[in-house]
């Protein structure tokens, strides 16, 4: 089927198949940085944002994008560089294997959410799963980035 | 030596890369050309495989091979990353006509797309001749279902194995008399505990590509932490030479021991040899649950008892692994059960026994997980020294303080090595400080039907496997001053990369920036074991500082010759060779360069280290959970732990290995099962089933160091890896008993299990 949609602003058209997932066709396109970790939804590697909210791509039909927006860690190099930072000052990367769905939801959430509680920020990223730090350090490194944007306002 | 990098928060060298999703991962960089692979696997637990029909899946547009047991070559190898000899029996082939598990390889299905080879993998028809598998590890041993018959079955190093009876191996390990010593107690407990085979369930699957060279040579890119034995491995599976086998390591996301088998490397390595184009295979999440390298299920018999005075003087820990359908690692790990427990507690003792078994089953067989055993056993025996201590009516704490290992005992159950360095009391002080021990010990009632406890644990691990393990490093010197450094030690995401380099940066008197370190390609990377049991901190920094101190040496000497004085007088401090007292002196920058012109200079070293001993770091840790008594649910509200790896090389790293192992080891105390049919299918074969912990899930947890300095390891330094994983089992367990009166010995301790055990309580007193 013919689709065509916005990758990181890019206007792209295609034909594929109608049950191909929007994760597979990203990573197709070239954006690697969209991981997959399971195949039950579980693990939150693979979050783009569509219009600028978070999804999961392995459940999301390429076809359901189509005329959208879609935003990868690719098209936002730069506020991914911003909280890149404060993560790997606290070693909260680990592996990385996980970083760019979780951080792509940190992203989504500083959007949505103002000045977040403790509780708030574990719920909004829940579905992020890291199976090496504990998580400990990416909250550290959390806290931190939003009293930088904090201070900056 | 003065420390400037070392003991800092370094940020990792491949950080920005990786929080920015640059694809740096196997599947990233894998050829758009390759053959995608798929494996058919068995859906009985014990069957021989009678015939194939290909047929129908070879006519599917895009598919271009099927390869089944016929197909492959017939020697007998392991999987496990060992160093030859190894101690894992030689029980597997590539694909065998006898299938022995739900999830055994039957097939290798390739094609151009993976939709093409999943359509495939449905039109092969398989006839079975279905035999009647071992499913219970208790009943395995002389069982009349033999479940490796094959007469080609052999070990390199054997520990008293008997195929014929299921059994992989059998040990015992004694000092003076323990049933004798036992009987003699007056306080003694004897209780038998059951782990399950946790997953590592690292994010980024088993995973690797293979390709064909252009000298003809076969080419593995694989996510593995043992570049090295793959080669080996392959070499066998494959039947030719190592020469004609190279492996590279890219970035790899998480490993955690899964990776210390070389689970999925075979089946690409076999169709590239065999077709001569390159193949990959990455696994799903479900193969990665039922057809992996998990940690081995025990059953853990532990018999303690103490004098009237509260002194331990005799212990016996009896250990049944289940191997699964096959060996590898099964003869390593059972050993920790027993090496990693005994000697914290029976240094003054009067006797230790050690006895263990490890049988086949017809089950997915168990790996490397970190903890390696030492995890299982220490479930065990710290769950029931807690109840000596009970037993005894004396604080659990004080009763640890009474018996532990101290700095300079002798660990007559630890291979007879000293503690030598030993901060486990210190560890244990500070644990029972940053909990609020005394005013929280044993719970308190919230009022609303929930309440509060607290439990305590603590445990040690090794740093390498003595007399085995080796580790190279090889550092040059480029133009102008900067260090290329070379390890054959795998960074899986853990920043051993980093550390090493934190290690160089200050021997060298640099800064680690000018230290560029490259991954594993066993076609340049100096010759290391891998990264497993410990080993990279402690075995690859000794290997990081020899090799340092050597290329010193060159760089005075070149650099004295420049000067015109003797490489006696002159000394380097990172920027140039000089003389002292004197304003005689070259810059490294000319020195560097000028080894690139009309000279015999040659600015590199490489150096190896093995270690005789194997220093344990000590861990000890204290949790306050809440319980609801209504519905069983657990609330970890904090979990503290002070930890002695000796010197700390990076303060960031070190503290997030330790958080993600507690986090590891809540998630086998609390949620992680695995749950087979009675036919041997494992239902937890995706993360709706195998629930790992969720950033929800963790509460706080602290960690402390309290180092002590180890003066065989690099700046002091021991282990951090594993023994981080060791303690939440039973301290959680022990919160539990605190809190409910439950004693729980099998992992693990879900809510359900908790309000039952719960009824059964108020049943028994008639409440």
């Amino acid at each position: 089927m013919k689709i065509s949609l916005w990758i990181n602003d890019k206007l792209i058209e295609d034909d594929i198949p109608a049950d191909t997932i929007l994760l597979e066709f990203l990573r197709e396109k070239g954006c690697y940085s969209v991981k997959r970790g399971c195949e039950t939804s579980n693990c939150g590697l693979c979050t783009v944002l569509m219009e600028g909210k978070p999804i999961l791509s392995c459940s999301t039909l390429a076809l359901r994008a189509e005329g959208k927006h879609i935003t990868t860690m690719e098209g936002l190099q730069e506020e991914a560089k911003e909280f890149g930072e404060f993560l790997a000052d606290q070693g909260g990367e680990q592996c990385g294997f996980c970083s760019p769905g979780f951080i792509m939801n940190v992203i989504a959430m500083t959007r949505e959410l103002e000045d977040p509680t403790e509780q708030e920020i574990k719920e909004y990223l829940a579905g992020n799963l890291c199976r090496c730090t504990g998580y400990q350090s990416q909250l550290r490194a959390i806290r931190n980035y939003l009293e930088m944007k904090k201070g900056a306002k | 030596m003065k420390m400037k990098a070392v003991n800092t928060p370094v940020r990792k060298k491949d950080a920005m890369a990786l929080v920015t999703g640059k694809p740096v991962y196997t599947d990233d960089i894998a050829p758009k050309d390759c053959l995608v692979l798929k494996i058919l696997r068995s859906p009985h637990a014990h069957a021989l495989v009678k015939e194939v029909k290909k047929d129908a899946a070879l006519k599917v547009p895009g598919v271009e091979y099927v390869f089944t047991h016929e197909d492959v070559p017939g020697t007998r190898f392991t999987i496990a990353g060992q160093t030859f000899p190894e101690l894992s029996p030689y029980d597997r082939l590539i694909l065998d006509q006898r299938v022995r598990f739900v999830g055994d390889a039957v097939a290798i299905v390739a094609g151009k797309d993976e939709a093409s080879v999943n359509k495939a993998m449905k039109l092969i028809k398989v006839t079975y001749e279905v035999l009647e598998p071992v499913l219970d590890f208790t009943r395995s041993k002389d069982n009349r279902v033999i479940i490796h018959p094959e007469s080609d079955w052999s070990i390199p190093v054997g520990l008293e194995p008997d195929k014929d009876r299921n059994v992989v191996c059998h040990g015992i390990e004694e000092r003076g008399n323990a049933e004798e010593e036992l009987a003699k107690c007056s306080y003694v407990v004897d209780e038998t505990y059951h782990t399950k085979a946790n997953q590592q369930a690292m994010m980024e699957t088993f995973r690797a590509y293979t390709h064909i060279d252009v000298n003809g040579r076969l080419n593995v890119v694989s996510s593995t932490q043992v570049p090295f034995h793959v080669r080996k491995t392959l070499a066998t599976a494959l039947e030719i030479p190592k020469s004609q086998i190279r492996i590279v390591k890219p970035r790899i996301g998480g490993g955690f021991g899964a990776k210390q088998t070389v689970v999925c490397e075979m089946y690409p390595a076999f169709v590239s040899w065999k077709t001569k184009r390159p193949a990959k295979i990455v696994y799903t999440r479900e193969e990665s649950q039922i057809a992996a390298s998990p940690r081995h299920e025990m059953q853990v018999r532990v018999r303690a008892g103490a004098d009237e005075n509260g002194k331990i003087q005799a212990m016996i820990v009896e250990t049944l692994s289940n191997a699964g359908a096959y060996g590898e690692h099964t003869p390593t790990t059972i050993g920790l059960t027993g090496a990693k427990t005994l000697p914290l507690y029976t240094s003054n003792a009067k006797a230790y026994k050690f006895e263990f078994e490890g049988v086949y089953t017809n089950t997915q067989a168990a790996g490397a997980y970190r903890g390696y055993g030492a995890t299982q056993g220490t479930f065990a025996v710290e769950s029931a020294v807690s109840q000596l201590a009970e037993k005894m009516n004396i604080d659990p704490i004080r009763f640890r303080e009474m018996n532990m290992v101290r700095e300079g005992d002798i660990m007559h159950a630890y291979h007879g090595e000293t503690a030598n360095a030993c901060a486990l009391d210190r560890c244990l002080e500070r644990a029972k400080q940053m909990i609020g021990w005394d005013s929280k010990y044993p719970c308190r009632d919230m009022g609303n039907g929930k309440v509060r406890s607290v439990g305590v644990a603590m445990t040690m691990q090794g740093s390498s496997i003595q007399q085995v393990d080796v580790a190279s490093v090889s550092i040059k010197t480029g133009d102008d001053g900067f260090y290329n450094m070379q390890i054959g030690a795998t960074d899986m995401g853990t920043g051993c990369d980093t550390i090493l380099a934190q290690m160089a940066a200050d021997c060298l008197h640099t800064e680690v920036d000018n230290i560029v370190v490259s991954g594993v390609d066993t076609d340049v990377s100096p010759y290391d074991s891998g990264s497993y049991a410990s080993s990279t901190t402690y075995l690859t920094g000794q290997a990081t500082i020899k090799t340092c101190e050597t290329l010193k040496k060159k760089i005075i000497e070149a650099g004295a010759q420049m000067i015109g004085c003797s490489s006696e007088d002159a000394e380097f401090n990172g920027r140039e060779v000089f003389v002292p007292g004197t304003d005689q002196k070259v810059s490294l920058k000319d020195v560097a360069n000028a080894a690139m012109c009309g000279s015999v200079h040659t600015l590199e070293a490489c150096e190896k280290s093995t270690s005789p001993v194997s220093p344990p770091p000590f861990m000890a840790a204290t949790v306050e959970i809440e319980i609801d008594k209504e519905t069983g649910h657990i609330e970890l509200i904090d979990y503290c732990a002070a930890v002695d790896c000796g010197t700390v090389i990076n303060t960031n790293l070190a503290r997030v290995q330790a958080e993600g192992g507690i986090a590891q080891g809540i998630g086998m105390a609390l949620y992680e099962d695995v749950v087979h049919s009675k036919a041997g299918k494992c239902y937890t074969d995706s993360f709706l089933q195998y629930k790992i912990p969720s950033r929800l899930d963790t509460g706080k947890i602290r960690v402390e160091f309290e180092s002590s300095y180890e003066p065989t390891g690099p700046f002091g330094a021991k282990s951090i890896g594993e023994v981080v994983i060791n303690t939440p089992s039973p301290a959680i367990a022990h919160a539990v008993y605190n809190g409910t009166g439950l004693r729980f010995r099998e992992l693990p301790i879900t809510g359900e299990k908790i309000v039952m055990g719960l009824k059964e309580l108020e049943k028994d007193t008639g409440k």
